[in-house]
């Protein structure tokens, strides 16, 4: 029976995906993004061990509160490397009519993913860069296999909101948003684009675990330059 | 029976017999819209808001209450009319003759009435003193029949708030059947009643009810003669939404002027006055703007509403609250919504004249309230921390459709129960009473079964059980029997004339006990059952502290090997109280709420094996320990929701806190949130809540620069207070409260 090594636990999501929902945050990272929030996810040898069943049994226990729009959300880490257990986990969701969505930066496509994808019913896409050079710089991963992996949802029809960390001088600038409104554009199974404060509250926790924060110097993101970045992305 | 008053209403039993349920029933008209149709306040209303504003500061300097009238007994028709502004008031009625001017009511006992005007550096008149040196008040009564025990009990804190020193409270008027009949008709109904009781056998219990309704009548005539006084006729029934307003008011006010009791609720008049409200539209003579003035109005007659008080009573009961509670929402018991405009107007008060916590308002929440209201009372919420929801899906299987809630959690149904309130027994404080065999190290008072104090170095389950077991059956005994002095005594000495007047002849009576530390004693015996508790002792050899090694579940992270352990301490005490029999036959309830008591309880209990010092503050009502609710906000709302409401028939208090940030991203999410949240909660079958959205950080700043946050309202235990009217310790207990919050 595959067993899934699970990070953290939070009944009381409110920020990631719609409604309120039960966030699972999976253990073990493939990406190493330079204003990665959760450093402590990374690594695949932490986490606690639970069966699908004893997780859903967790959930299900909030199954209440889901309301109409809300259910449970699996983020990480990255919880593509556990997709076999996401599956199950997903499959037992389905049964019992609780909505699933997937907090993924899509950047691990293989047969056990592509069978995940047919037991999610929202994903919310991190889309880290929007060009090649960067997304490589600062995550060591592949835009071209997000891209991919988003070709995968419109397929699917799998209800898609982009997500992506709003960085100043990397992420905040006109070409960046000129590039999600076109991705928007072409993926009809977008329905909008969310952007995440950079924040610094997890330097501590890169202290602690005696790894360098690369954009400790960089300043955090304002609520304000969100909102004024949302305001851009209905302008056009 | 026919008045030209009921013109334009529908038909119905109503008109054949005293049922203002039946008239609601067949006369209102559901709204299921948005609160888009809402008025802001009108100059006028601006104007009187200034007016009342500028006297709550003045109260405020004064330390908490601007002036006291200790020459005149408080009664319906003692003081001349009073008004806070006499030319632009719609609706009029002070209880005495100046705005937040105090009454002494020594019904309840002289000595309270003094010690209060003396704490505000009063003097009671010597014309009271004198007149009450010949009379006997409730407290006189009960303490010439009080046992030793019971004096025991009393004074170690095992069981504390009796109401043997003031007015008992918790008993709700109906008080819009003078609105619907007049007072006329009301009396003719009694006299009947009295003429009927006369042709049975005079036994204690037939002479004491004819006595009772002798007084009932007389006052009403009282009532009558009190609103002449301020120009009013209410013999006749009201003959529109202005008049209902204050034909209500007037039965109200002659409650506060003659009892002051604790909790003097308002019962559930949004909807009955939405019919009169909706009357006037259809003819032509009321707008939109114009009935939400009335109601501003109305309920800034009920933000002056005010009761002198002890400083030991406010220690139990902080923040001066009187428990004006008015029940909103519910749905009928044909599953359709009683929701009205006017319950969306009653709310809109909150904006129009800024957050307060009086009245007490208490959304009756029910999966099939609207859409629409659900988002307004959520929104309401997240703005103003001022409102507290209640399960009426759990409550209307119970008391049908026209219940209210007297003071936070009590449901009862309106006109036709009441209640003897009594106090709550602390639990951890049996808990350790019974480990040293019936001694109180605190107060150094013997009580109870006489046993050896328990002599092993580890506390096992099984045998800490068994005595527990023990000395619940004497304290659940006691309790009651004290419970019987007192209201026998305060019928006798400070019968309710006017609310019960407005009761049914033939009521029921609910006779509610409760419980506190809950938490406590829950986390106790779990950490016994799961953990390894060494006693320590004093040189006599008595257990005074606990040293508990290992990890044990805690209450609040719905953990079944522990919540279950709270649900048969609950049913354990709820058995044992019903095997004693209650005075006049009252129905034995129990409730898990402690008001701010939670504070004062803790002060009075000594170290705990869950890990809590001696002195240290119990979380309140059914709330987890501070901080010990470790798995998230749902979590924590599971544990409590698995308390079950029917061995706590007299409520369940939760307080919950969460910040702005992790209840949503955005206003609209914060308020579909807090809607699934509360669905959630109450489809569990949990009781009741407390919602406050708001950052610790606010909390301390309020604590440490108190003059900048004159109006921050929060809810507490129940009920709602200015942060500011709480004392210092009271404070810092409420900070130190769990806030959920999202990391």
């Amino acid at each position: 029976m595959v067993k899934g090594k699970v990070h953290s636990f939070q009944s009381l999501g409110t920020l990631d995906g719609p409604g309120l929902r039960c966030v699972v945050f999976m253990q073990g990272c493939n990406l190493r993004c330079a204003y990665c929030h959760n450093p402590d996810t990374w690594n695949m040898d932490g986490g606690t061990i639970f069966s699908p069943e004893k997780l859903f049994e967790k959930i299900k226990k909030f199954k209440n509160y889901f309301g109409k729009e809300g259910g449970v959300t699996v983020s990480g880490g990255e919880a593509l490397l556990q997709s076999d257990f996401v599956k199950e986990l997903f499959v037992l969701c389905k049964i019992e009519g609780i909505s699933t969505c997937l907090d993924t930066s899509g950047s691990i496509i293989n047969d056990s993913v592509k069978e995940l994808l047919r037991y999610t019913d929202i994903c919310l896409l991190d889309i880290k860069m929007t060009n090649k050079e960067d997304y490589k710089k600062y995550t060591k991963g592949s835009f071209l296999k997000t891209m991919e992996f988003l070709k995968l949802l419109q397929e699917r029809n799998i209800r898609t909101i982009i997500r992506q960390v709003t960085v100043k001088g990397i992420t905040d600038g006109e070409e960046n948003i000129k590039k999600l409104l076109e991705i928007k554009k072409n993926f009809s199974c977008v329905e909008k684009i969310e952007f995440l404060p950079f924040r610094k509250l997890c330097s501590e926790k890169y202290k602690k675990l005696g790894i360098p924060f690369p954009m400790e110097d960089i300043p955090e993101t304002t609520e304000e330059k969100i909102l004024e970045l949302n305001k851009k992305l209905t302008e056009d | 029976m026919n008045f030209e008053q009921w013109s334009g209403f529908n038909k119905g039993k109503w008109q054949e017999e005293i049922n203002v349920s039946d008239f609601i029933l067949n006369n209102y008209k559901l709204y299921e819209g948005d609160d888009s149709f809402l008025e802001g306040p009108t100059e006028r209303t601006k104007m009187l808001t200034d007016r009342l504003n500028t006297l709550l500061r003045l109260e405020r300097e004064y330390g908490g209450v601007v002036d006291i009238d200790t020459t005149t007994v408080s009664s319906l028709t003692n003081y001349k009319p009073g008004y806070l502004d006499k030319e632009n008031e719609i609706i009029v009625g002070l209880q005495t003759n100046r705005p937040l001017k105090r009454g002494v009511n020594p019904f309840g006992g002289i000595r309270m009435a003094r010690q209060a005007c003396e704490a505000y550096g009063y003097k009671l008149s010597e014309k009271i003193e004198n007149e009450f040196q010949y009379r006997t008040t409730h407290n006189d009564g009960v303490f010439r029949v009080y046992t030793d025990e019971m004096r025991k009990a009393r004074k170690s804190g095992v069981i504390t708030g009796l109401p043997d020193a003031y007015g008992r409270g918790r008993i709700i008027g109906d008080y819009r059947r003078v609105a619907l009949y007049g007072v006329d008709k009301l009396i003719e109904e009694k006299e009947k009643d009295k003429a009927e009781k006369g042709l049975l056998d005079m036994d204690v219990d037939n002479i004491r009810l004819l006595e009772e309704l002798h007084q009932q009548i007389s006052f009403l005539n009282m009532l009558k003669e009190m609103a002449s006084m301020y120009g009013y006729d209410i013999s006749l029934p009201a003959t529109n939404a202005k008049e209902a307003v204050q034909w209500t008011y007037f039965a109200y006010l002659a409650a506060i002027k003659e009892q002051n009791g604790a909790a003097m609720s308002l019962g559930r008049v949004s909807t009955f006055f939405d019919i009169y409200i909706e009357r006037d539209f259809e003819k032509g003579i009321l707008n939109e703007k114009q009935a939400q003035e009335i109601i501003d109005d109305f309920v800034m007659k009920l933000r002056m509403a005010r009761h002198l008080r002890t400083p030991d009573y406010n220690e139990l009961f902080g923040g001066d609250p009187m428990w004006i509670t008015e029940a909103v929402g519910g749905v009928g018991t044909d599953g359709k919504p009683l929701v009205t405009k006017n319950s969306f107007r009653i709310l809109n008060t909150l904006y129009n004249l800024g957050s307060a916590p009086e009245p007490n308002l208490t959304i009756l929440w029910s999966e099939k309230l609207p859409e629409g209201f659900k988002k307004f009372c959520a929104k309401v919420s997240i703005d103003t921390d001022s409102i507290q929801y209640e399960n009426d899906d759990i409550m209307r299987p119970v008391y049908g459709d026209d219940y209210a809630i007297a003071c936070c959690v009590s449901a009862m149904k309106v006109g036709k129960q009441m209640q003897f309130f009594g106090a709550r027994c602390n639990l951890p404080k049996m808990l350790l009473l019974a480990l040293n065999g019936g001694y109180d190290t605190l107060s150094g008072i013997n009580m109870g079964p006489s046993m050896e104090v328990y002599s092993d170095e580890v506390l096992d389950f099984d045998k800490v059980w068994q005595r527990l077991d023990k000395y619940m059956v004497w304290l659940c005994r006691l309790y009651v029997n004290t419970m019987n002095a007192i209201h026998y005594m305060h019928d006798k000495y400070a019968y309710e004339k006017i609310q019960m007047a407005l009761h049914d002849t033939d009521v029921e009576r609910l006779m509610a006990f409760g419980v506190a530390g809950l938490s406590v004693i829950t986390d106790s015996l779990s950490a016994i059952k799961y953990a390894k508790v060494f006693v320590k002792r004093d040189e006599n050899g008595y257990i005074v502290d606990f040293d508990t090694r290992g990890e044990f579940p805690k209450y609040g992270n719905d953990d079944d090997r522990v919540d279950v352990i709270a649900q048969s301490i609950l049913q354990n005490v709820s058995d044992e109280l019903k095997k004693t029999p209650t005075y006049r036959n009252a129905e034995h309830t129990l409730s898990v709420l402690t008001i701010t008591s939670n504070v004062m309880y803790g002060k009075k209990t000594g170290s705990t094996p869950d890990g809590r010092k001696k002195g240290e503050p119990f979380a309140p009502g059914a709330n987890p320990m501070h901080n010990r609710d470790e798995n998230g906000a749902l979590a924590s709302l599971n544990s409590v929701s698995k308390l079950d409401y029917a061995c706590c028939r007299d409520g369940i208090s939760n307080t919950f806190s969460i910040t702005p940030d992790t209840l949503g991203k955005s206003e609209d999410n914060r308020v579909s949130n807090l809607v699934s949240i509360l669905d959630g909660y109450f489809k569990n079958g949990a009781h009741h809540i407390n919602v406050n959205v708001l950052n610790k950080e606010k909390l301390m700043d309020a604590y440490e620069n108190p003059e900048k946050y004159p109006n921050l309202t929060i809810r507490v235990s129940g009920y709602a207070v200015h942060f500011n009217k709480l004392s210092k310790e009271q404070q810092r207990e409420v900070i130190s409260r769990t806030f959920h919050t999202s990391i």
